[in-house]
Order: C-alpha cells, then sequence, then structure tokens
C-alpha cells in the first residue's frame, strides 16, 4: 500500500487555495489527475512520485526512471483492479 | 559488470560483515519490502547466521479487528456509502466481510484515492460517503489534504473512519516488547519520503539499534541490508539514507504540516500488538465533524480475533507462516482468515504466494 510510482507533471490546474492545486501527470502514457497538496513546489515538467492520488515528492529524472525500471518487472497486469472507481478528469 | 555478478558480490560483502556473529536479526519494516525480498528471493541469499523478520509493515494487517468491525457497520447502514482502498474489503470481521456485505447490496466502493471518494460524495449528493482511512504516514497525509479540500469546498457529506497508523512508534513497541531480539531495521522507503530521515534517530539513539532506509528494487534492498549489516557488525547504532535522492532528511515538511493541523496523534490499538501509545492518528478537534464514528454514532468496540490466526505473532516476528495451524489449508489467498493473507503485502500472502510452493514440491510440508 505504501508503493509510489513516479510520473511527469504534464499541466498544472485547479485554484490557488491549499488543496485545490491539481495536475495532469503521465505514468507511462497514462494520464492521470494528481493533487499537488502535498507537493506545492511542483511545476509543469517536474517528476513527482505519486502515492494514492497525491504527488508526494518531486524527485528527478534518473530516479524516476530506476523506480519504473524496478515497477515494470513487479506489476502484475492480473492484479488490476478493474472494479476501482475511477477519479474524475 | 553484470547485475548478477554485482548480486553475488553484494550478498558476499553482507557475509563478510557479520562473519563470526552468532545470529543477525532484523526487520523490514514495509510490506513493500517483503514483497519484493520474497519476489526476489533475497532470503536465499543471506549467509546462515542472518534472519530477515517481516514487520508490522502492511497497514491491512495492523489494522485492529474492531476497526474492521466498525467499517462493516457503517457499511451495513442505510443511505452510507463506503469508500475504501482495495485490500480492504476482503478482511473478514466479526461476522462479514465488507465485500461479502456489497455481494448483498450494501454500497462499498473500491478507490485509489481518498480524493475519488470525495469525487464520489460530490456526485452522490444524497448519499452520505465514508473513506476508510487506513495506511501509515505514506498515506495520510493524503487523506488530511482531501479533509481539508472538503471543508474548503463546504461538502457535508463526506467523512473518514480515520485509524492511520505511525511506524515509529510500531518499532519501538516492537523493541519495548523485547520478545524478538532485533539488531536493526531495514526502514521503509516512501513512509521515509514524509517523515524523513530524522524522525529513526530515536531508535540509533535510545534504543542503540541501527536504521537503514532503502529502495524496493532488489539490488536497491541489497545494498540497504549490506548497509545495515556493516553498521551492525561494526556496532554502530546510526541512521542512514540508502534510498537518498528520493528520500531528504527532513522528509516532506508540506506533508506534515497538514498531516498534523488535521490529525492529532492518539494511543492507537494495533492487531495484535495491542494499543501503543501515540501510534496512531485521530481527527482533530477543529476536524471531527469529519469523523465518521462520531457523525454516525459508531462504537468503536473490542477485538474478536478470527479464532486460530495468528496473524498477529506473523508481524512481530515471533512465528513464521507456516506455524501457524490454518495457513495454506482453511487460509489461503482465496479464502484468507487473518488479513496477513487478504492483503498482497501480507507476510502469509507472500509466504504462499513464492515460498510455499517450492516447500510443497520439496516435500517440506
Amino acid at each position: 500500500m505504501c508503493l509510489a510510482v513516479p510520473g511527469k507533471v504534464i499541466s498544472v490546474s485547479g485554484s490557488d487555495s491549499e488543496t485545490g492545486r491539481t495536475a495532469v501527470v503521465d505514468l507511462q502514457g497514462n494520464r492521470v489527475e494528481t493533487s499537488l497538496a502535498l507537493t506545492p513546489e511542483a511545476g509543469e515538467g517536474d517528476w513527482v512520485l505519486m502515492h494514492a492520488g497525491f504527488a508526494i515528492e518531486v524527485i528527478d529524472e534518473d530516479h524516476a526512471r530506476e523506480i519504473w525500471q524496478y515497477l515494470s518487472a513487479v506489476i502484475d497486469p492480473d492484479s488490476s483492479s478493474a472494479a476501482t472507481e475511477q477519479d474524475q478528469p | 559488470m553484470t547485475r548478477a555478478t554485482q548480486t553475488s558480490l553484494l550478498a558476499q560483502q553482507i557475509a563478510d560483515a557479520v562473519k563470526g556473529r552468532d545470529r543477525v536479526q532484523v526487520m523490514e519494516v514495509c510490506g513493500t519490502h517483503t514483497v519484493s525480498i520474497f519476489r526476489n528471493g533475497i532470503r536465499s541469499l543471506l549467509p546462515p547466521n542472518v534472519r530477515l523478520i517481516s514487520g508490522p509493515g502492511c497497514p491491512v494487517c495492523v489494522t485492529a479487528q474492531r476497526h474492521i468491525d466498525a467499517a462493516i457497520e457503517l457499511a451495513s447502514r442505510a443511505g452510507l456509502t463506503v469508500a475504501t482502498y482495495g485490500d480492504m474489503i476482503r478482511v473478514p470481521g466479526r461476522v462479514d466481510s465488507l465485500e461479502t456485505l456489497r455481494a448483498r447490496g450494501a454500497d462499498i466502493r473500491v478507490v485509489n484515492s481518498a480524493r475519488t471518494a470525495l469525487q464520489l460524495a460530490q456526485r452522490n449528493v444524497s448519499r452520505q460517503v465514508v473513506f476508510l482511512g487506513v495506511g501509515f504516514e505514506t498515506t495520510a497525509p493524503a487523506t488530511a489534504a482531501t479533509i481539508l479540500e472538503a471543508e474548503q469546498l463546504g461538502i457535508n457529506n463526506f467523512s473518514v473512519l480515520a485509524s492511520h497508523k505511525l511506524v515509529v512508534p510500531a518499532m519501538m513497541a516492537l523493541l519495548d516488547d523485547g520478545d524478538v531480539p532485533l539488531d536493526g531495521f531495514l526502514c521503509p522507503g516512501h513512509v521515509s519520503v514524509i517523515i524523513g530521515v530524522r524522525a529513526y534517530e530515536p531508535i540509533a539513539a535510545r534504543y542503540g539499534k541501527a536504521c537503514v532506509i532503502a529502495g524496493f528494487e532488489a539490488q536497491a534492498i541489497l545494498v540497504g541490508l549490506l548497509r545495515l549489516m556493516q553498521l551492525v557488525g561494526q556496532g554502530r547504532a546510526s541512521v542512514e539514507n540508502a534510498y537518498a535522492g528520493i528520500v531528504r532528511e527532513d522528509g516532506n515538511p508540506a506533508a506534515r504540516r497538514l498531516m498534523e493541523r488535521v490529525f492529532v496523534t492518539c494511543d492507537a490499538p494495533w492487531r495484535a500488538l495491542g494499543v501503543i501509545p501515540a501510534s496512531g492518528l485521530e481527527l482533530a478537534p477543529a476536524y471531527e465533524r469529519f469523523d465518521a464514528a462520531k457523525r454516525f454514532d459508531i462504537v468503536i468496540g473490542e477485538d474478536c480475533d478470527p479464532p486460530g490466526c495468528r496473524c498477529g505473532e506473523v508481524i512481530q516476528g515471533k512465528v513464521e507462516p507456516l506455524e501457524c495451524g490454518l495457513f495454506g489449508s482453511d487460509c489461503t489467498p482465496v479464502h484468507p482468515v487473518g488479513p496477513c493473507m487478504v492483503s498482497s503485502e501480507g507476510t502469509c500472502a507472500a509466504w504462499f504466494k513464492y515460498h510455499w510452493p517450492s516447500m510443497r514440491q520439496e516435500g517440506r510440508t
């Protein structure tokens, strides 16, 4: 449950309120809406570590690629839950 | 140098670091580490005098039965939608699980984020949506930020049944208990992103135990273990970060500020570990109106663990899963009895998936 995945911030939107800032983050081709409430410093083009719909840290690209290397070996296509409620765009 | 050569070199260096010592026992605290250790066969690479113990780092596994039962009671109320991370729905309660309730028509949704639960509330204004807030410091800030967002948006049909836990107090409780002698800890990578390297200093200073934060890839774990064995071998109690570039000395202060605003620490019940002082998070008085237990008058009762289940001893490293009479017969991933078999990060599930098939093949069970 504590696994986080890296992604690249494509665009930033939402309000300027403390919790209203969101981003579209590219996760190996999948684009997902992510809250930037925990990483107010994140901006377009940054790599972030994502966990449970939130960017929890800004990281550099090399580390992001290292983590993806590990994840691509681990991800089990059978374990994804088709019944999961998805974030609204 | 190939990866295979690097791996054998690391394994050799680990053996050298603790050569001549009778026994070294270290705990990997994080469930994601546990899975990676099993998946990559890391236990088999270690010398015979090193024992890895899987600790209480699977959020589903440490959630007290009383919180599972409270979630089930909420889900059985009319007009209420319960939103939860996936693994929670299969944990058996006293009578039902969330999954069996859902099969009978209860509105239970699996979500990847607390924010998805909040969006459900926005789209279904005639229903009350309760999010089950489980997890450690990686996840708690997300719950905190979502509660703040609900407040800022004026959403009144969203609440949280919070049973978030803190990692360091549990590590201290295990050391205080002393039943399983530990020489050090392999500390969780992504919890540490939030709490930072310094959070482990009391473990080193007060208890004299070495702590090394590590990443999740096989070699990253081996590097973390090597550093840990070197510290143990040299008798040095210090905290080191083998996940540099990801984990900072002070963690993520913005995330911690949100967490500290919305939650206050409380004495919290852990499965089988009992109540650990200042090891959990409950809503701060200013946010109590988002507390689902208060909003719906849910009494958080006593724990009633499944008969015969030894998950509690498993997460403390007191027994291995094979020592549980239910493992592999009455308790399997398809029909789990205890949470360590339910969760994909649970020690019993990892044993069942990666360890047990080979043991059966060898006729050792």
